[in-house]
């Protein structure tokens, strides 16, 4: 036999694949993929020190940039976490908006994911048309937020602002068209032979594997294990509607992929019915202006994010800044399987499964 | 209009040989004269195929593709060239500064060697070759030498693993590829493609080789490294393949010479499986230039629907399955043939 040596591939952290500074050090044995190192860091902008430099109020737009493709649900957990700690209400009709803006971000997170896989796979059609129905969930956050990617809308005690009239609606007419978009993502993308090949048994995630490197989200779902926060720890309002958890057992990419597009349509069930039930009233309340939680107190709460269980503990020293806050990143423990699911495939598997596994580097880095 | 380029060849030699010149030297007068138009050809053909390339994937993808300079934006291609040709032209200085150097030649000469054979009209091909369709194979497959020596040369491991996966693809796809002409050849009874053109006069080669026909345009579209198969780029893999090293105009070089590719190739596969030239009312250089857009057009596409294919895959898709089909076909279209003939039908 030829006598062959390993080599080492840099793919990133300039990679028009990696999703933004993401480092994977692939030893490879020809063209199959030896073992993949995952290097970190080169995002980090110590968002956990920065905490404990502002007050409360001041960092909740700052968690925004954690995950900034689903900019409304890192703060809304932030925002819960504090309400928490210090007891703040929030108005029903502040939850209810809460909620659609956090289904609509998942949905936009989603939409990237699908966006990024398609051209992370070659199918550079597929990122504009994910990238087109993303577009309109941007247009609904600038018009309550004014701001299209990191609207700070959510705050401590409620929302920013109330809705705008022509809101309701515009969510309605998108909300009625998921199942149109679904619909074209599975006939461009999942229906084809190409990518069925790419994806079916590519990256497979066993069920235990997933549950000792404490994966969560969609990769956890997909690998078959049903556990999802919105309904293992109802949050906020999450009891009062009526929503199915996609569940996959295969564990491969091609589950992880569908389990993100049957999501969609989940949200969009759970858009509609939060815009039933919208209450009238107050979109904010009575918040104090310095926020003083008791000293020693302190807090973990977590919501299920995009990417998974996206947890924030806080802990007070009786002043207006966090004596500590820890943010849980799903991001982060996600990509820590990415060796274990890329040994024994090829080069090219390495970018399907970071594009399904769907890390987002802002969080993961913090 | 039949006549135009035909009779300005005739009026070109004899002037030629009226001021004196000795037939000989008239006539290598004429090759140069062809290769000067071929060229122009070329140049004409690029500068139109990246403009509707740009705005097909913009249609495809619902977007409005280049609209600014001029109407629907038709001079993008000319900005974009006087952009790369004013790029720095960067030679990384681990390079094998010669080969890094000729490979984007390599690979242009090729590319526009391969109009040598290509009747484009009636009577109108540089050289009337009797070995056309051998001699068109041989050259389109030497393009792989060219991307290997761009991918050795860089001296990156992406430009060798990008170089490496052409040259497999390449091998794999050119005998496919060479295998289904032969039904066409059999058929024909030659290897001139003038004559394989005067043989579809009733009837189309893809109708009577349509899975040699479908075979041809799998393999053709791998030896063009476009997608799905575009391997030696895969830009979201390998950041660029072979590719990734070179800057402005030696980088564009690569793609002026990929479209160059696709232009002779969907002018082959005009002339033998949609009848050449012939055609009715229109004249005969016009019917190629409608057929070879119709080509091309599909290879658009193809390239915006479909994602990459995997390396593995592709190779045991044509081990697998594109060779054993092409055998097959040529048994059909040999069986066929001695049925024919049996029968007294030809």
């Amino acid at each position: 036999m030829l006598d062959t040596d390993k080599y080492t591939v840099n793919v990133g952290p300039v990679h028009p694949s990696t999703h933004g500074g993401l480092h994977v050090e692939a030893i490879m044995d020809g063209e199959i993929i030896e073992d993949v190192i995952v290097h970190l860091g080169y995002v980090h902008r110590s968002v956990e020190k920065i905490a404990e430099s502002k007050t409360y109020y001041q960092f909740a737009p700052y968690t925004a940039r954690l995950d900034y493709l689903a900019t409304n649900l890192p703060v809304m957990g932030y925002c819960q976490a504090v309400e928490k700690l210090t007891g703040i209400q929030v108005p029903e009709r502040a939850e209810y908006i809460r909620i659609i803006m956090a289904e609509l971000s998942r949905i936009a997170s989603h939409q990237i994911a699908i966006a990024a896989t398609g051209i992370d796979l070659g199918a550079t059609t597929g990122l504009m048309y994910a990238m087109r129905d993303r577009e309109r969930i941007m247009d609904i956050f600038s018009m309550t937020g004014g701001q299209r990617l990191l609207s700070s809308y959510i705050r401590i005690g409620g929302v920013a602002a109330d809705i705008p009239d022509d809101f309701i609606p515009q969510v309605r007419a998108f909300v009625a068209d998921i199942p149109r978009m679904i619909e074209e993502y599975n006939s461009l993308m999942t229906g084809n032979e190409i990518w069925a090949a790419r994806m079916k048994g590519v990256g497979v995630l066993k069920a235990e594997d997933a549950v000792a490197y404490s994966v969560t989200g969609p990769n956890l779902r997909a690998s078959g294990i049903d556990f999802d926060l919105r309904k293992a720890d109802p949050y906020s309002i999450y009891d009062r509607f009526d929503f199915n958890i996609p569940v996959r057992q295969e564990g491969d990419s091609m589950a992880r992929w569908e389990v993100r597009i049957e999501e969609i349509a989940e949200s969009g069930k759970i858009i509609e019915q939060a815009l039933q039930q919208l209450p009238a009233g107050e979109f904010m309340s009575k918040v104090p202006k310095n926020l003083k939680p008791e000293a020693g107190a302190e807090v973990f709460h977590h919501i299920e994010s995009s990417k998974g269980e996206l947890g924030y503990y806080i802990v007070s020293d009786g002043s207006t800044k966090p004596y500590r806050l820890h943010v849980r990143a799903p991001s982060f423990i996600n990509l820590m399987v990415l060796p274990l699911i890329c040994r024994g495939g090829v080069f090219q598997d390495i970018i399907t499964n970071i594009a399904t596994l769907d890390p987002i580097l802002g969080e993961s880095d913090r | 209009m039949e006549h135009w380029f035909t009779n300005l060849f005739t009026i070109f030699t004899q002037a030629l040989i009226s001021l004196g010149l000795s037939p000989v030297l008239a006539d290598a007068a004429l090759l140069v004269l062809k290769w000067i138009l071929i060229v122009i050809i070329i140049i004409v053909n690029i500068i139109i195929l990246i403009w509707l390339e740009r705005k097909i994937s913009g249609f495809f993808q619902e977007r409005l593709g280049p609209n600014r300079l001029g109407p629907f934006g038709v001079f993008q291609t000319i900005a974009d060239a006087i952009k790369l040709l004013t790029k720095e032209d960067i030679v990384p200085s681990a390079a094998d500064k010669l080969i890094f150097k000729t490979a984007p030649m390599l690979f242009i000469v090729i590319a526009v060697l391969l109009y040598t054979v290509i009747p484009l009209g009636h009577d109108m091909q540089v050289i009337d070759l009797n070995v056309g369709i051998l001699f068109f194979i041989s050259i389109g497959s030497l393009s792989t030498i060219a991307i290997l020596m761009a991918g050795w040369g860089s001296n990156n491991k992406w430009s060798l693993m990008g170089a490496f996966r052409s040259a497999a693809q390449m091998i794999s796809y050119a005998v496919p590829l060479a295998f289904s002409l032969l039904g066409v050849i059999m058929i024909s009874g030659s290897l001139n493609l003038q004559d394989i053109v005067a043989a579809q006069k009733n009837i189309w080669f893809i109708l009577l080789q349509p899975l040699a026909f479908i075979i041809y345009f799998i393999a053709a579209t791998a030896e063009l490294n476009r997608g799905p198969f575009d391997m030696p780029e895969a830009e979201q893999e390998l950041t660029g393949g072979a590719y990734t090293e070179y800057t402005g105009m030696r980088w564009a070089l690569f793609f002026l010479a990929e479209y160059t590719n696709l232009v002779a190739v969907s002018a082959l596969m005009a002339t033998v499986f949609l009848g050449g030239w012939q055609g009715p009312w229109l004249p005969s250089w016009l019917w190629i230039i409608i057929k070879t857009y119709g080509v091309i057009l599909v290879f658009f596409w193809i390239k915006w629907t479909f994602p990459r294919i995997r390396m593995d895959h592709l190779m045991s898709f044509s081990w697998k399955i594109l060779v054993p089909l092409s055998l097959i076909n040529i048994l059909l279209t040999g069986a066929g043939i001695y049925f024919f003939r049996w029968m007294g039908w030809c």
